[in-house]
């Protein structure tokens, strides 16, 4: 019997929905580590009872969560994040130096075939790796000593790295992601890496053609055609088909290019999904209607998908990591919104119905599809 | 016999009551203290004193006797009533809404 797992992140605790591949009813857990942030929650695609999460609080700081039966049970692992030799600088928003200072954990990677390998991307920016569980994290130094580190700014939401791309085919290749400095690329496993920027256009930076200084939102990549790449920038949604290194910009008929999440539909990888939000300044979607958009071309052409949504008096946001898809044969699509509601499309975006109501604001969704 | 109350979260992390009662062999100072707390509940660590540099997360307070001690040298003799067992050491997160 088939089966779908949500993992939930938000402001106050984790929360794990469940359903069998039907995806009609749900049962939610949780919250697990109440009154704790939790930026993300991720399970491992080579044991699918592995999870980690990412538990944060402004008074504790940062700790890290293991599960080994899918979300039962957790345990404490490793939480010493420390720069691999001196940090070096990075610049604030007024263009003063500021010395790298490790904040939170934003995002998780596990390995596609290693369960107690697992990436992470830390505020300020850089990526870490355990290869034990999560009792031991490196940082890879390579991605922050890239030579234009000194000259990355923090995003609003701070200087995070909150994408880690995974190459199915290449294990040597990495993509990750950061605001607001922009996307690289590694294709040594994480030793060197490359800018790969090339393409976009920031109206909100000196030179908007800066190699760096973009204000990346998320990147994501089909298993099945990892070198094309769909990006949701500050504003304007990108394609790149070479892994990266030029982008083009594939906003077409969005009402809104500004947002935060984007992924890509289980089966076919040109069927993109985001959520257009109206503006850096508001963030919340236009004429307060919650619509995502779909486009089944590999971007240009877009079209809504409202059926079940609130289509008035809608003002919450869906941040870069609140949106997933699950693998069943028809591909489920998930996201969750600031104002607590999670909700699930079982046809591909077609109609939607919230599966959770009341929760805190939502930080992070992903699924886990259970054969 | 030192006695200590941590948090709620930190209770609930290191999945103990409201006090802790420690053996502290050293002289009975903020770090003595907290090195014997992160010595037999290590899911501490890193959640009351930075990992590295040892010092106070911003948002974590000391209290005893009726005194804020967070800004006192972590190798300051805490109180005496503090060192004998007859007053807890406190352990607070800052109201800070939230």
């Amino acid at each position: 019997m088939s089966g779908v797992r949500v993992l939930v992140g938000t402001r106050k605790g984790a929360f794990i929905l469940t359903s069998d591949g039907k995806r009609e009813r749900w049962e939610i857990s949780g919250p697990h580590f109440g009154g704790w942030e939790i930026y993300h929650i991720k399970g491992s695609p080579a044991d699918p009872n592995r999870l980690y999460a990412s538990q944060s609080s402004g008074w504790f700081g940062q700790l890290i969560q293991r599960s080994n039966d899918g979300g039962k049970t957790w345990e404490p692992v490793g939480n010493k994040f420390v720069y691999d030799g001196v940090p070096g600088t990075h610049q604030r928003h007024d263009g003063t130096s500021h010395p790298w200072e490790f904040k939170r954990v934003w995002h998780l990677e596990p390995s596609l075939t290693d369960p107690d390998t697992v990436y992470a991307g830390v505020e300020d920016a850089a990526l870490f790796r355990t290869t034990d569980g999560g009792q031991t994290w490196s940082e890879l130094p390579g991605l922050r000593g890239h030579g234009s580190g000194s000259r990355w700014q923090p995003g609003a939401g701070g200087l995070c790295l909150h994408t880690i791309l995974l190459d199915p085919i290449n294990p040597d290749r990495i993509y990750g992601a950061i605001s607001a400095a922009g996307a690289f690329r590694t294709d040594d496993g994480g030793k060197i890496w490359k800018a790969i920027n090339r393409g976009l256009k920031s109206e909100y930076i000196p030179d908007p053609n800066a190699e760096v200084g973009h204000c990346v939102h998320r990147i994501a990549m089909h298993r099945a055609r990892p070198g094309v790449l769909f990006m949701q920038k500050h504003w304007d949604v990108m394609r790149s088909d070479d892994a990266g290194e030029s982008w083009q910009e594939i906003s077409g008929n969005l009402p809104t290019d500004f947002g935060f999440p984007i992924d890509i539909h289980a089966h076919e990888p040109d069927t993109v999904y985001v959520v257009p939000i109206k503006s850096d300044a508001e963030h919340y979607p236009p004429e307060g209607k919650l619509r995502v958009y779909r486009s089944r071309t590999g971007g240009h052409e877009w079209e809504p998908l409202c059926n079940g949504l609130p289509q008035r008096d809608c003002y919450v946001n869906v941040l870069r990591d609140a949106m997933a898809v699950d693998s069943l044969d028809s591909c489920g699509v998930y996201f969750g919104t600031t104002g607590g509601q999670v909700y699930a499309s079982a046809d591909s975006g077609d109609n939607w119905s919230p599966i959770a109501s009341h929760l805190p604001a939502v930080v992070s969704v992903e699924v886990q599809t259970l054969k | 016999m030192i006695r200590i109350v941590l948090p709620t979260h930190l209770r609930t992390l290191a999945r103990i009551g409201a006090e802790v009662q420690l053996n502290v062999t050293d002289r009975v100072t903020q770090r003595s203290v907290l090195d014997a707390l992160e010595a037999r509940f290590p899911t501490l660590r890193g959640t009351i004193r930075d990992h590295v540099t040892k010092q106070r997360r911003p948002m974590v307070r000391f209290f005893a006797c009726e005194e804020d001690l967070s800004h006192e040298s972590p190798d300051a003799p805490l109180p005496d009533a503090v060192a004998t067992g007859a007053q807890p050491l406190y352990i607070v997160g800052a109201i800070a809404g939230g």
